[in-house]
């Protein structure tokens, strides 16, 4: 038992170095099924004199940290805002269609909402006098806007729930108290005393949502601009292309991206070691703003991007309930904002082929969902209290997945495991495990030790507290863990295509192909099933334990 | 036959010493009262003779138990009973299925056992309240609930750690009665830890002063 939390690192970390092992191989010319045994530059060569690598490059960096950084300050603001109305359990709730809809999904329905056929356009279209969408190119942007809300619509909830369970580690009450009683405002507070105190606990989370914003492949194949795209979606191109050879600048490309990422990280890095060392002197100076009015500044900033925050939240709202209008659509002609006529036409037209991919995908979510709750679950048993080497469960989401899943394919390939289901739901472990133990550990870690001695002084052995005593009291906990494996899984994209050789088709796969063609209601079939398989199990872990605890107070907190 | 710590040593992971060479014995169905300020190492020892000692400190002499050596045993099997500030009942069960976890397996058969609970749902002025959920019993409910389960599971022993502390005046005393006579009637030795002299003059006997 003790050795489980060592042997679950090794399988975690072991993956991805191999596969950035392999992929940098690749990427210096060396790729011995194509016959390349002799190191070289060449790939690097080919890479640079790709058309469009630069406009890439400098997509990626201003999509992504303009997403990551604008997501962290909204969600600080609308944690802010709502502060004392919004405890983390209510939030949790309000915030779970965010966390469990996939960003395939939230990528289609906010392209629903912002084309220029779109929901947006249509309510505009009575005061603008359009009777024709307009032209304008409001998906797939040349500055990747409708990319960087897409992303936002997705962060800025997570980060809120990363907050809020930092807030549930400080006083934050007495903090507020002590620092308005000095004269400062409540927006200056925030920033002077909560948010050095909560950092620690951010700087990760932050650091996985701006790997993934600089290097995301399906929302950005759906929302992004198409020439050139962003380089995750280039190298994603690369990968696939029928010339073979595109391997290796791909493989270059695919190190080039796992390189941005780690440039961005040291930047987020270095940015908080220059605050840490000018803070001081700052917060020394002692300024309250104007007389009258202090930290007036501040809090007209956190006031205008809680506003933002809300309007971005309607929009992911919409995009959704647009995913499943457009679904039932059979006639819906500009500028009508619901449709003319409505059927079923799309659903049965589809269904031999949704059906399979539905099937697909809740084995794999079912399994790799379940399958990493049993593993963390021993995992927690093993190692009750925190490990220093507890933060490298990250790595699978610290490195863009682009940078070692194609290598990884070759490991698995060269290993004698062939390119289907089972190296798919593997791969897909890497990402779904780390979410359910994250997500797992705190509720575990805050059973009272005092109930689990109780239960030892009345002659309950190891086994017998796990089933009878804990596993019972973080019933709720276990089932949210679950339903965010199960939502981790079904979002999973690369994983999918490249560890299944692109012949596993899952919702995703099949909703982020037909996002690009012309029939919006066959990709509103996809993209809504894709919603609901995360959003049912999502209810489950809200519905079964208040049922099963209906009568526990202590238990029972959903529905109060 | 009784509780019986010989030189019993407690080091903490950095090596400073909680407790040096502390020897007791607690009569059968008498109480001690180790009394001392926070911090000195009172909860620690309690861990310690109950086997949860948390991982790094270390413990050195004999703790025997009516002659059973117990220092090598696992918690569960030292028939030691523990009484903390907070009655702890299990939130998930019923307060009867709280009182059915902690009953000897030894009385086996489910009329047996739901009897065994009910007789002592009755000894606590609980009768009848065995479906209710715990959280929605009062403070005093509550703390007789938790004897209840410990002396339901036949501890040999009764470890209390400042058990009355979060308990209003008025039912203190009435709570400190019957934790005592109940242990009295069972002559289990008590071990009582607490800052409050009160407690220890409730107790009636010997006092241990940690400094």
């Amino acid at each position: 038992m003790r050795a489980v939390p060592a042997l679950l690192l090794a399988a975690l970390v072991a993956p991805v170095v191999l596969g950035l092992w392999q992929t940098g191989r690749a990427a210096f010319g060396i790729m011995p099924a194509l016959g390349r045994e002799t190191p070289s530059l060449e790939p690097w060569r080919q890479l640079f004199a790709l058309p469009g690598l630069g406009g890439s490059i400098r997509l990626s960096l201003v999509s992504g940290l303009g997403a990551a950084i604008l997501s962290l300050l909204i969600a600080l603001a609308l944690v802010q805002a709502l502060q004392g109305r919004l405890s983390a359990a209510r939030a949790a709730r309000w915030l779970a269609p965010f966390l469990a809809v996939p960003h395939a999904a939230l990528a289609i329905g906010m392209a629903f909402l912002l084309a220029p056929s779109g929901w947006i356009a249509r309510a505009l279209a009575p005061l603008m006098d359009w009777t024709r969408p307009p032209g304008a190119a409001s998906v797939n942007d040349p500055w990747g806007m409708a990319l960087m809300l897409g992303l936002m619509v997705k962060e800025i909830p997570f980060l809120m729930l990363v907050i809020l369970a930092a807030l549930g580690q400080v006083p934050l009450a007495r903090i507020m108290a002590m620092g308005r009683a000095l004269g400062y405002g409540p927006g200056a507070v925030w920033l002077r005393l909560v948010l050095p105190a909560i950092w620690p606990m951010l700087r990760l989370p932050f650091w996985v949502v701006l790997v993934y914003s600089v290097s995301n492949v399906d929302m950005a194949i759906i929302l992004g601009p198409a020439n050139p795209p962003v380089l995750g979606v280039a190298v994603t191109r690369w990968f696939v292309s029928p010339d073979l050879a595109m391997i290796l600048p791909a493989s270059a490309g695919a190190i080039l991206q796992a390189g941005l990422a780690g440039a961005v990280i040291a930047a987020a890095w270095g940015a908080e070691r220059l605050a840490a060392r000018l803070g001081p002197a700052w917060l020394a100076r002692g300024g309250r703003g104007p007389a009258g009015a202090p930290g007036w500044m501040a809090g007209a900033v956190l006031r205008l991007a809680a506003m933002a925050g809300l309007v971005l939240m309607a929009a992911g709202l919409l995009a959704m309930a647009a995913l499943a209008i457009w679904s039932l659509a059979f006639r819906w002609p500009f500028p009508l904002i619901l449709p003319e006529a409505w059927s079923l036409n799309a659903w049965s037209m589809t269904a031999p082929g949704w059906r399979r991919a539905l099937m697909t995908s809740v084995l794999l979510a079912g399994t790799t969902a379940s399958l990493s709750l049993a593993l963390a679950v021993a995992w927690l048993q093993a190692a009750p209290a925190r490990m220093r080497a507890e933060w490298l469960i990250l790595l699978p989401l610290l490195v863009p997945q682009i940078g070692f899943l194609h290598g990884l394919n070759v490991v698995f390939l060269r290993a004698g495991l062939q390119a289907d289901l089972l190296a798919v739901g593997m791969g897909q472990m890497l990402f779904v495990f780390p979410y359910v133990l994250l997500s797992l550990s705190g509720p575990w870690r805050a059973v009272d030790p005092r109930l689990m001695r109780t239960a030892a002084a009345l002659g309950a052995g190891p086994w017998r507290r796990l089933v009878a005593v804990r596993l019972p009291v973080l019933l709720r906990p276990l089932l949210t863990a679950w339903a965010i494996g199960i939502a981790v899984s079904v979002a999973q994209y690369l994983p999918t295509l490249y560890l299944g050789a692109g012949r596993v088709a899952t919702l995703t796969t099949e909703a982020v192909t037909l996002a690009s063609g012309s029939d919006r209601r066959v990709s509103g079939v996809y993209a809504s099933l894709q919603a609901l398989v995360p959003l049912l199990a999502y209810a489950c872990a809200f519905v079964i334990p208040a049922w099963w605890h209906r009568d526990r107070r202590a238990l029972a907190g959903a529905f109060r | 036959m009784s509780l019986i710590l010989e030189h019993v040593t407690i080091t903490r992971p950095d090596g400073a010493k909680l407790i040096r060479g502390l020897t007791l014995n607690v009569a059968p169905g008498s109480v001690t009262t180790v009394m001392g300020p926070s911090g000195i190492g009172k909860s620690t020892l309690l861990d310690a003779i109950a086997g949860s000692l948390a991982p790094g400190f270390a413990l050195s002499g004999r703790i025997t138990l009516n002659g059973r050596d117990l220092t090598a045993l696992p918690p569960e099997r030292r028939r030691i009973g523990l009484m903390f500030q907070d009655a702890l009942l299990f939130p998930h069960l019923s307060l009867a299925g709280n009182l059915a976890f902690g009953l000897d397996p030894r009385i086996r058969g489910r009329a047996a056992r739901a009897q065994a609970v009910d007789e002592a749902l009755a000894e606590a002025g609980l009768a009848g309240l065995g479906l209710r959920d715990p959280a929605t019993l009062s403070g005093g409910q509550r703390a007789r609930a938790a004897l209840m389960r410990t002396l339901l599971a036949a501890p040999e022993a009764l470890l209390l750690d400042e058990p009355f502390g979060k308990l209003d005046m008025s039912l203190r005393d009435e709570i400190q009665r019957f934790v005592f006579d109940h242990a009295a009637a069972r002559g289990v030795p008590v071990l009582l830890v607490s800052h409050d002299p009160q407690d220890a003059a409730a107790a009636g006997g010997p006092v241990v002063a940690l400094a």
